[in-house]
């Protein structure tokens, strides 16, 4: 295996796991903020919402998407600002695909941490003449920094991960869709298994890697003595 | 009292399924995805004239292969080229001398949304963004695809608009989904589709897709009736009728 083959699909996952994840840290801090401070009854409906992603087999989400980003969804009318057809087989189709299926994954560990916070030092910073957006600012983001990298973690990880709905929505075009889960799965298909092992093993590697620091963090943050 | 009848009915249910295979086997068969069709209208066939189930798994030429390779438990292979059914025999996967050339596939450039009286001259001319292929490593009829476009010389100008699908099943669901305004199919997979919408690639454009069968399980009476019943008249009928030719 020549690193030149692997270097795009490596660049591109990257690429990928790193925009997901600063994009879905944005997307999901009004949604978790407001699930974790509302006291709106549906919110559980919506909170329902974003989980859908941890249950749905990634085929259904796929289906979905394959439909949505093509020529007859909303997907092809955005393609069509720039002259394009369909937002599949595209990384800005890959993008949404991700931002979607890894959405619980950021709201869950960003809801519990703004919860956690309590109502103490926000109705402090307020009564002491604090406007809403410097209590968010100042007082609650830097008390939910643990939940923030625990999002961002897993995230960057879930996307890094993903294989059903980039299979089902990608196309596997080298250097635009072809991520490294997608590479592992035709290298086993074509029985080059030298190269499946090489990238599986690196696979298991990061996987390892990342859940320690998962674990370490959540000591290090933990309340709770140990 | 009657709590011994559930032990009966139990008693009754083991000796069914101990008994039901004396009047019918089941064979699990391995089909290329080109193949889908064709091959369930085989099996609802073969099942009224035999009495046997046929289990069939649709896949790529050559994921199917890589499953065999690691016990997968199927009996028969229907492969998309002559290729992998003689290497498994060489690999010692399949029977020696059950090889056979059940078929032979003809590859179809299908559009949705383009008109393909010349699927040449639409090629050539390249008005599309999205041209859908399967992948030639796995799937046979997405090497013969490579192929047609070498032939036409225009390899280098659409690399760039190729989207690949892991099987020709997927291939289809691409154009089928509008997400590719056309791509290299199989015959069978678009034959009832209006004629405009299909372009019959010259075979004189890409290498003849002799499709082999191969008994892999020896010791399956069953698989071999299978693969005989593929030979006859009433069997080749049906292939025909899905666009095949029969050896």
């Amino acid at each position: 295996m020549s690193w030149d083959e692997i270097a795009p699909a490596i660049r591109l996952t990257l690429t990928l796991a790193g925009l997901v994840t600063a994009i879905l840290l944005v997307l999901a801090t009004p949604i978790a903020w407001w699930l974790a401070r509302s006291t709106n009854r549906l919110k559980e409906i919506v909170a329902a919402i974003v989980a859908l992603p941890l249950v749905l087999p990634p085929t259904v989400l796929g289906f979905y998407l394959l439909v949505a980003l093509g020529p007859n969804g909303p997907g092809g009318l955005v393609a069509g600002l720039w002259g394009g057809r369909t937002l599949a087989f595209s990384f800005w189709g890959l993008v949404i695909g991700s931002v979607i299926f890894s959405l619980p994954f950021v709201v869950q560990p960003l809801r519990n941490g703004f919860a956690a916070i309590g109502e103490e030092p926000l109705e402090a910073a307020a009564s002491l003449g604090a406007r809403p957006a410097t209590v968010f600012f100042a007082i609650a983001l830097p008390l939910a920094r643990p939940a923030y990298l625990t999002g961002a973690i897993l995230a960057f990880a879930h996307t890094v991960g993903e294989f059903g709905v980039v299979l089902m929505i990608g196309g596997n075009i080298p250097g635009v869709t072809k991520v490294l889960s997608v590479s592992i799965y035709d290298y086993v298909e074509q029985l080059r298994w030298g190269e499946a092992h090489v990238l599986s093993a690196g696979m298991v590697g990061f996987a390892f890697l990342v859940i320690i620091v998962t674990l370490l963090l959540d000591r290090r943050f933990s309340p709770l003595p140990r | 009292m009657n709590g011994r009848r559930p032990l009966r009915l139990l008693a009754a249910l083991v000796g069914l399924s101990w008994a039901a295979p004396a009047l019918a086997d089941s064979v699990s068969v391995a089909v290329a995805a080109n193949f889908t069709a064709p091959a369930q209208a085989l099996a609802k066939d073969f099942t009224a004239r035999t009495g046997h189930e046929l289990v069939l798994s649709f896949g790529a030429t050559g994921g199917l292969y890589t499953q065999i390779t690691q016990g997968a438990p199927f009996q028969v292979l229907l492969a998309a080229d002559d290729e992998r059914p003689a290497r498994a025999v060489r690999e010692g996967y399949g029977v020696a001398g059950s090889v056979f050339t059940y078929a032979i596939g003809r590859l179809a450039l299908y559009s949705t949304v383009m008109a393909l009286g010349d699927g040449a001259a639409v090629l050539r001319e390249g008005a599309f963004t999205r041209l859908s292929i399967a992948n030639p490593q796995t799937a046979p009829y997405g090497a013969a695809g490579l192929e047609v476009l070498g032939a036409l010389d225009l390899t280098q100008a659409l690399t760039p608009k190729l989207v690949t699908g892991e099987s020709i099943a997927q291939t289809l669901q691409f154009v089928e989904t509008g997400n590719a305004e056309l791509g290299f199919v199989a015959l069978s997979q678009v034959i009832a589709a209006p004629a405009g919408a299909v372009w019959l690639v010259p075979e004189t454009l890409h290498a003849p897709l002799a499709q082999d069968g191969v008994l892999l399980d020896p010791q399956a009476p069953a698989a071999r009736a299978f693969l005989d019943y593929l030979r006859s008249a009433q069997a080749q009928a049906i292939m025909s009728r899905f666009g095949y030719q029969v050896p």
